[in-house]
C-alpha cells in the first residue's frame, strides 16, 4: 500500500490532480472473467501532459475512460482533484463530468445537427450561465482553436482537422479541471494531425490545462511531458 | 438547445420524416373518418328526446296498432300528448334515393318534435293542403326541391303512386337534428288505404307518446302496456332513445367492424411509427453517448426522443385533422342521405389528438428507454 502510494506521489509531495491506487477493471463474458486492468497505480500532477501509450487490447482506453468518469472500476480508487469519482452515483458523476472533464475524441463526436457555434456551446447549457456569457466564452473558445470564421459550419461542412478543433472547443468551453483525449489524432492525416497535436501542447502550456491522452502513435505521444505504458493491463513504465 | 435538438433531429432523414408523417397523415385521416360513420350511425339516437316515448305492437314494429288506442294512451297517468306515424317506404323514382318517408298526424306530431324548425306560414300551408308534404333541408337541396314542387313517390307498402306537393322544409334546430325525413298526411294515407282496402283502414305504425316527466319513463312505459295487455295487440313501450338504439343493434356487426378496423389502423401506424425511431434512435447511440459523457443526464438523452416522436407524430396528426374535414364532406355528398348527419364531432377531434399522441408516447418507449440505459462507453463504440 506504501508502495502504491509512493507511484502515486512520485512526482511530488503534494496530492496529485488525479490520484489511482490500486485500480483493477474486469468484464466479465459467462463464466469467465476477463482481466482488462491489474492493480494500476498512477498519479497525474495538475498541469500535467500524460501520454497513455501500448498495443491494442493493453487496457490503455478503459483506463481513459475510468478516469473521465464514463466507466466504473472493479475495485481500486479514483480520485480527481479529492473526489473518489468511482464512488458518485451515476447522476453526480454526470454532473462531475460537466464541470470538470472536457473530452476529445477520435472520431470528434460532434452534433451532426449543430453548427460548430452550437457544438462548442452544447456542455455550457449544463451550466447557469447566462445567454451573453455563454456567447463570450464560445466565441474566445472558437478563437483560440482559430475557427471564429467556421462558426455558422455544420460539422459536414468542416474537415477532419475542423471537427477536431471545434471538438477541442467544446472540451475547453466549461474551463475542465482535466481533459481526456482519446487517440486524438487518429483519424488525421501527418500534417493535420501535427497541428492538432500543437494545439493540445499549447493548451497545456498556455492554459496549463491537464491532459490525459490515449495514443498508439509514437509522434504524438512526443508532444507529451509523461509517457505511461501499458501491457496487458498492468503499468510497466510510469 | 433542446427544442432546436429535436427539430433538427426530427428533419434529419427528410424523406424518412416526411414519409413517416403521411403514414400518420392518412391514419389520423382513416380514424377520424371510420369514427364519423359510426356516431353517424348513432345519430338518431343522439338526436332523441327525454320525454318521448315509442309504443309498437309487442310482436314486431310490421305489425300495426289500432288507431283507438290513442284515446286509451293519452288516459295514462304522465303523459301529455299522444301522436302517431306510419312508415311509408316508398320509392322516389329509383331505389338508390333512399329516405325516410312518414305518414303524420300532422298537428299533434309537429309539435312534439320542436327540433324541427318549420315557418309558420310553411306550416299552415301544409296543414291545410291534404297532399302536402314537409321535407327537411337536407334531403330538400339533395334533390333540388322548392316549395310547391310535386313530388311522386311510388309506394311499396302502399302500393301506387302517390303525389305529394311540397309545403314546408324544415331545418334542424342544430347539426344533431335529421334533416332528410319526409313527412306527409296519416288521414291522406288512411283514407286511401280504406278506400282500397276497408279491413287496413285506422291502423299506425307507432304511437309517440309525450310524457311530463322524463324520469318516470319506465314507469309510464309499464304503466301503458299493462293497459293493452292481453288484447289482440300487445303493445311495446320504450323511450326514443332505447327505439332508435334497437335499429343501431340490428347493424351492430358492422358497427363492431368498423370500429375496429379504427383501431387497428392506429396500431398499424403505431407500429411502422415504433420501428422508425427504434431505427433513428440506434443510429444516434453515439451521439446520445457524447451527450451523457458531457454530463447531459439519461433522462435528458430519453426526452430528446420522446419530443421528437410526439412531435412527428402530432403534427402528422394535426394534418391528419386537418384533412379529415374536406374529406367527411365529400364522402358526406357521395352517400347522399344514408347518412342524415354527417358531422365530424369534436369527441372524434379529441379521439384523433389522442391516438396522434398515444402513437408519438408508444413509439417512443422502448426507443427513449434503451437509448437512457445504453452505457456511454458502448455508445461511444459505436462510432468506431
Amino acid at each position: 500500500m506504501a508502495a502504491a502510494a509512493d507511484a502515486v506521489r512520485r512526482d511530488g509531495d503534494a496530492l496529485p490532480l488525479v490520484a489511482i491506487e490500486g485500480l483493477s477493471k474486469v468484464y466479465v463474458r459467462g463464466d469467465q472473467v476477463i482481466p482488462v486492468l491489474v492493480d494500476i497505480n498512477l498519479g497525474v500532477r495538475e498541469g500535467d501532459y500524460v501520454a497513455l501509450m501500448g498495443p491494442s487490447g493493453s487496457g490503455k482506453s478503459t483506463l481513459l475512460n475510468l478516469i473521465a468518469g464514463i466507466d466504473k472500476p472493479s475495485a481500486g480508487s479514483i480520485r480527481v482533484a479529492g473526489v473518489d469519482i468511482a464512488r458518485l452515483s451515476e447522476a453526480d458523476l454526470a454532473a462531475w463530468r460537466a464541470e470538470h472533464v472536457g473530452f476529445i475524441f477520435q472520431f470528434y463526436n460532434l452534433m451532426p445537427v449543430l453548427t460548430a457555434y452550437q457544438n462548442v456551446d452544447l456542455p455550457l447549457h449544463l451550466t447557469s450561465l447566462s445567454r451573453a456569457e455563454r456567447r463570450e466564452r464560445v466565441l474566445t473558445c472558437l478563437a483560440l482553436v482559430g475557427l471564429t470564421d467556421r462558426m455558422d459550419h455544420f460539422p459536414n461542412e468542416l474537415s477532419g482537422g475542423q471537427q477536431q478543433r471545434v471538438a477541442i472547443a467544446r472540451a475547453l468551453i466549461t474551463d475542465p479541471t482535466l481533459i481526456v483525449a482519446d487517440e486524438p489524432t487518429g483519424d488525421l492525416d501527418r500534417t493535420t494531425a501535427e497541428e492538432i497535436l500543437a494545439l493540445m501542447e499549447r493548451l497545456n502550456r498556455e492554459l496549463r490545462k491537464t491532459i490525459v491522452m490515449v495514443t498508439h502513435d509514437p509522434k504524438a505521444a512526443e508532444h507529451a511531458k509523461r509517457l505511461v505504458h501499458l501491457e496487458k493491463g498492468v503499468l510497466v513504465d510510469a | 438547445m433542446f427544442a432546436l435538438l429535436v427539430l433538427r433531429n426530427a428533419f434529419r432523414h427528410k424523406l424518412r420524416t416526411t414519409l413517416t408523417i403521411a403514414g400518420i397523415v392518412v391514419a389520423i385521416t382513416a380514424f377520424g373518418l371510420l369514427r364519423t360513420i359510426v356516431e353517424a350511425w348513432y345519430a338518431g339516437v343522439d338526436a332523441t328526446s327525454s320525454t318521448r316515448l315509442v309504443t309498437r305492437n309487442a310482436i314486431s314494429l310490421v305489425f300495426p296498432l289500432p288507431l283507438t288506442y290513442a284515446q286509451k294512451l293519452r288516459q295514462v297517468d304522465g303523459v301529455a300528448a299522444v301522436s302517431w306515424a306510419n312508415w311509408f317506404g316508398g320509392v322516389y323514382i329509383t331505389e338508390r334515393n333512399f329516405f325516410p318517408q312518414f305518414g303524420i298526424d300532422a298537428d299533434t306530431y309537429l309539435d312534439m318534435y320542436p327540433e324541427f324548425v318549420i315557418k309558420p306560414e310553411e306550416r299552415k300551408a301544409f296543414l291545410v293542403d291534404r297532399n302536402g308534404a314537409i321535407a327537411g333541408r337536407k334531403l330538400a337541396n339533395e334533390y333540388g326541391w322548392k316549395i310547391g314542387d310535386r313530388i311522386p313517390i311510388r309506394g311499396t307498402i302502399f302500393p301506387g303512386t302517390w303525389t305529394f306537393t311540397l309545403r314546408a322544409i324544415y331545418d334542424g334546430v342544430d347539426a344533431k337534428t335529421d334533416e332528410t325525413q319526409f313527412y306527409f298526411h296519416w288521414k291522406l294515407l288512411n283514407e286511401t288505404i280504406k278506400q282500397r282496402y276497408p279491413k287496413r283502414g285506422d291502423q299506425v305504425g307507432v304511437y309517440v307518446v309525450e310524457i311530463r316527466d322524463p324520469t318516470r319513463a319506465a314507469e309510464i312505459s309499464q304503466s301503458i302496456d299493462a293497459t293493452f295487455r292481453n288484447s289482440l295487440a300487445e303493445t311495446l313501450t320504450e323511450t326514443e332513445k332505447a327505439f332508435q338504439l334497437g335499429f343501431v343493434s340490428m347493424t351492430e356487426a358492422i358497427l363492431v367492424a368498423v370500429q375496429a378496423v379504427s383501431f387497428v389502423v392506429i396500431v398499424i401506424i403505431m407500429a411502422v411509427m415504433a420501428n422508425t425511431m427504434a431505427m433513428t434512435a440506434r443510429e444516434r447511440y453515439a451521439e446520445y453517448a457524447t451527450m451523457k459523457a458531457l454530463g447531459f443526464g439519461n433522462d435528458y438523452v430519453a426526452w430528446l426522443i420522446f419530443a421528437e416522436s410526439l412531435g412527428i407524430a402530432l403534427l402528422g396528426g394535426a394534418l391528419g385533422i386537418a384533412l379529415t374535414f374536406p374529406l367527411a364532406h365529400a364522402f358526406a355528398g357521395a352517400v347522399g342521405t344514408l347518412f342524415p348527419v354527417f358531422n365530424v364531432s369534436a369527441r372524434t377531434l379529441a379521439m384523433q389528438v389522442g391516438a396522434a399522441a398515444l402513437v408519438g408516447v408508444v413509439a417512443a418507449g422502448v426507443p427513449a428507454w434503451r437509448a437512457a440505459r445504453v452505457r456511454i462507453v458502448d455508445g461511444l463504440r459505436a462510432v468506431a
